[in-house]
């Protein structure tokens, strides 16, 4: 670990913080959006692939850059098999408004 | 001192953002910002030595999953504005979750700092591997110790990608042009599809 000129990994861990929160806030004020809704998941795993990568760094073990390949894998797993649905949804129900999804209510 | 300015430079970008990809008006717009969001979390990574992580984030989520991303955002046909309407609604009941949780976090990253509870050596196994080479390491750590956890990622992409494509796939209504018939194509015999002749010089053939 090269020094980064008084930037620990504490600033990283606030970065990832912060992040998260937007991503949590973004689902919370884009209730109807599906799109968007699925773009803040993608922010979420974003903040915490920077948590893995900076508690990597810092503490000189390769296992966190291992697990944040993982993460990355199934984000965009996630976003593939999410993106299908709402193409297919749409296809069928011409609307993709959250609150119209209610079929499976019963 | 130029890390310095580059950590806060990523660090700042990354969360403006990340604050444009909630807030845009039209999601083609969230989108694009979404990818400058990747790109400086990229460059966070660079400045603490994964590059391989930093170069995987820009070809994965710039490359792939963004695209994905703005593909579908353009193909349907959605009046994005009457989606905005709750928007104001449900702000602050957003904006206070949100203060909660980043408390929480801010917390948590305080009780780190206190150094509470010793979760691993500060200095792990793996030192040695963290060599001159980062792709290196990673790649002596993938393939070695970690090697079912990387043939179980690819499971799961191999899942993602049949999954994607059997919901999303339409079958052509039969007798459109086009239409596979798999049966049809699997069972043909070589005898049947090809005849042989041997027509006379100058007398064409007739098929």
């Amino acid at each position: 670990m090269t020094d980064l000129g008084g930037i620990g990994v504490e600033h990283f861990l606030v970065v990832g913080a912060i992040l998260f929160v937007l991503g949590v806030l973004g689902i919370f004020i884009n209730r109807k959006n599906v799109i968007v809704i699925l773009m803040s998941v993608e922010l979420i795993l974003l903040a915490v692939n920077i948590n893995l990568v900076a508690f990597s760094a810092f503490m000189n073990d390769l296992t966190g850059q291992i697990f944040a390949m993982l993460v990355l894998t199934v984000a965009a797993a996630e976003a593939a098999i999410g993106l299908a649905i709402l193409v297919i949804y749409f296809r069928n129900r011409g609307t993709i408004a959250v609150d119209d999804v209610n079929r499976m209510k019963g | 001192m130029i890390q310095t300015l580059a950590f806060y430079l990523f660090a700042g970008l990354v969360i403006a953002s990340a604050v444009m990809v909630i807030m845009a008006r039209n999601p083609v717009h969230s989108v694009l910002w979404l990818i400058l969001a990747f790109f400086n979390a990229a460059g966070l990574m660079v400045l603490v030595g994964a590059e391989f992580i930093a170069v995987l984030l820009v070809i994965v989520y710039v490359g792939a999953v963004a695209v994905l991303f703005l593909f579908v955002v353009m193909m349907l046909d959605i009046d994005f504005a009457a989606m905005r309407a709750g928007f104001v609604r449900n702000f602050p009941l957003g904006l206070a979750i949100a203060a909660i949780l980043l408390a929480e976090l801010f917390l948590g990253i305080g009780a780190y700092n206190a150094g509470g509870l010793q979760l691993g050596t500060p200095d792990g196994a793996n030192q040695a591997a963290m060599g001159a080479s980062n792709i290196e390491a990673i790649g002596a750590l993938l393939y070695g110790p970690y090697i079912i956890l990387f043939e179980i990622a690819g499971i799961i992409l191999l899942v993602a990608m049949i999954g994607a494509i059997v919901l999303t796939h339409r079958e052509a209504k039969p007798g459109a042009r086009g239409r596979q018939d798999i049966g049809k194509q699997i069972s043909r015999r070589p005898d049947e599809a090809t005849i042989m002749k041997n027509p006379e010089s100058g007398q064409g053939v007739e098929l």
